[in-house]
């Protein structure tokens, strides 16, 4: 699972990029989380407000820094046949 | 299974009619106490300035500091409604929801259009860019989007709200009315002068991929209140400076600066005051929270309404940090005529306002 925050720096993009590691610890997970920063990259998803959330090349949320309990549920049913090998063991 | 799917199964439970009545009484309630605490506010403190601590309202020192404490309860009560009502009105309207809107739209009527979307649509200055590539790249014509940019800030409802608390209807009126005007009249303009080749070239380049999950359709009641007490809490911690620092000033110009001395420098037969009220806010930076307290005393001392305006409008609507921001997708001489256009529109606001009223 590949999960992308875009944002160009502001508050809210780095809070959005906490909830979502912590929303990974709660499911046990392990992703590669990156921050996208490239203005020119972040409209290329089509997002105009930022910050937004994109795991596997899917945008998922926008414009908005979710509960992370809401985050768990939206990451959960993305990806429901979680392959066990990605779990922690 | 499509991404909405995924996104309602995971963020919206249902909702219980029972659950409506009881969530109708809180706001109802919240709203009932915000007001009370409003209509209060005024006679608590002449009391608490004037009784207990013994405080003459004719001295200087007694009237600064009801001024002082009166009005930052007053904007700061003020600002948690405003805010919080906008917040969740707006948590239905999405900027993807304005761009579909105003794509295909033809210049003028799409000046129009996307001016009073820029008030309505839930706008952040961090996202001003992200914006402008979004709708540039989908086929909005760059004039149409001038607009948006010009009248998101400008027109901003915590601007209007607090014009009708302080200086009551006619002035918040004769604010958005102009506010509406300048947006469409400088965009419309922009874009007759055929600047694109002053827009950075990978704005155009840019192919959106993807459809973008419409945020505003899958939000709860829950979500949307957080939303509306996230924003408040926001925007009081990035703007308190800038509000005690306006009511500061707007206290100590309340209590001792003469009358006479405005009036003699910057009154409406002062030719050049709303042109130096212009060059002083255009670099300025402050929200319509922290520029009102001072407007309020300014007024309060016969400064010209015409000239406030406009002091006020070139404080929110052009700054440095923006044109910082907007640096990244327009080139330096766009950016120049961007701001001497908005900044003409606002000063040409300034003299017909004092010339009228």
């Amino acid at each position: 699972m590949l999960i992308k925050i875009l944002g160009p720096g502001c508050a809210n993009c780095a809070a959005l990029e906490h909830a979502t590691h912590t929303a990974l610890a709660q499911l046990g997970w392990q992703a590669t989380v990156e921050h996208v920063t490239d203005y020119a990259t972040i409209a290329g998803y089509g997002v105009m407000s930022t910050p937004a959330l994109v795991v596997d090349e899917q945008v998922l949320l926008t414009g908005r820094v979710p509960q992370v309990e809401q985050l768990a549920d939206l990451l959960a049913a993305r990806a429901p046949q979680q392959p066990s090998g990605s779990a922690h063991a | 299974m499509t991404t909405r799917d995924t996104v309602a199964s995971g963020l919206q439970p249902p909702d219980a009619p029972a659950g409506w009545v009881r969530r109708g009484v809180v706001l109802g309630l919240a709203a009932l106490g915000w007001a009370g605490a409003l209509l209060v506010n005024e006679p608590v403190w002449d009391r608490v300035v004037y009784q207990w601590a013994g405080l003459s309202a004719a001295t200087r020192l007694g009237s600064a500091v009801h001024f002082f404490l009166a009005d930052t309860v007053k904007i700061t009560l003020l600002l948690i409604g405003i805010i919080f009502a906008v917040t969740v009105l707006r948590s239905f309207i999405t900027l993807e929801r304005t761009r579909a809107l105003l794509g295909g739209r033809r210049e003028g009527v799409g000046n129009v259009m996307a001016a009073g979307l820029g008030v309505a649509t839930p706008f952040c200055s961090c996202s001003a860019v992200p914006a402008f590539i979004g709708f540039v790249a989908a086929g909005v014509p760059l004039g149409v989007t001038l607009s948006f940019l010009i009248a998101s800030p400008l027109v901003n409802e915590v601007a209007v709200v607090l014009l009708y608390g302080l200086f009551g209807f006619k002035i918040a009126a004769l604010y958005v009315t102009s506010g509406l005007i300048i947006a469409i009249g400088a965009g419309w303009l922009l874009g007759r002068m055929r600047l694109e080749r002053y827009v950075e070239g990978f704005v155009f380049t840019t192919t959106l991929r993807g459809q973008p999950v419409p945020s505003g359709t899958v939000l709860s009641f829950g979500d949307r209140m957080r939303l509306g007490g996230e924003e408040v809490a926001t925007i009081l911690r990035k703007i308190w400076p800038f509000l005690l620092a306006g009511i500061t000033l707007g206290a100590i110009i309340h209590g001792w600066m003469p009358e006479a001395f405005f009036v003699r420098y910057a009154g409406s037969d002062n030719p050049f005051a709303p042109l130096v009220a212009v060059a002083i806010g255009v670099p300025l930076y402050s929200n319509a929270a922290g520029i009102l307290p001072l407007i309020e005393a300014l007024h309060a001392k016969g400064l010209a309404t015409g000239t406030l305006l406009a002091f006020m409008m070139s404080t929110v609507a052009l700054s440095l940090p923006e044109m910082i921001l907007l640096r990244r997708v327009l080139k330096p001489p766009l950016l120049a005529i961007f701001t001497a256009v908005v900044a003409a529109a606002i000063l040409a606001t300034g003299y017909l306002f004092n010339a009228i009223l």
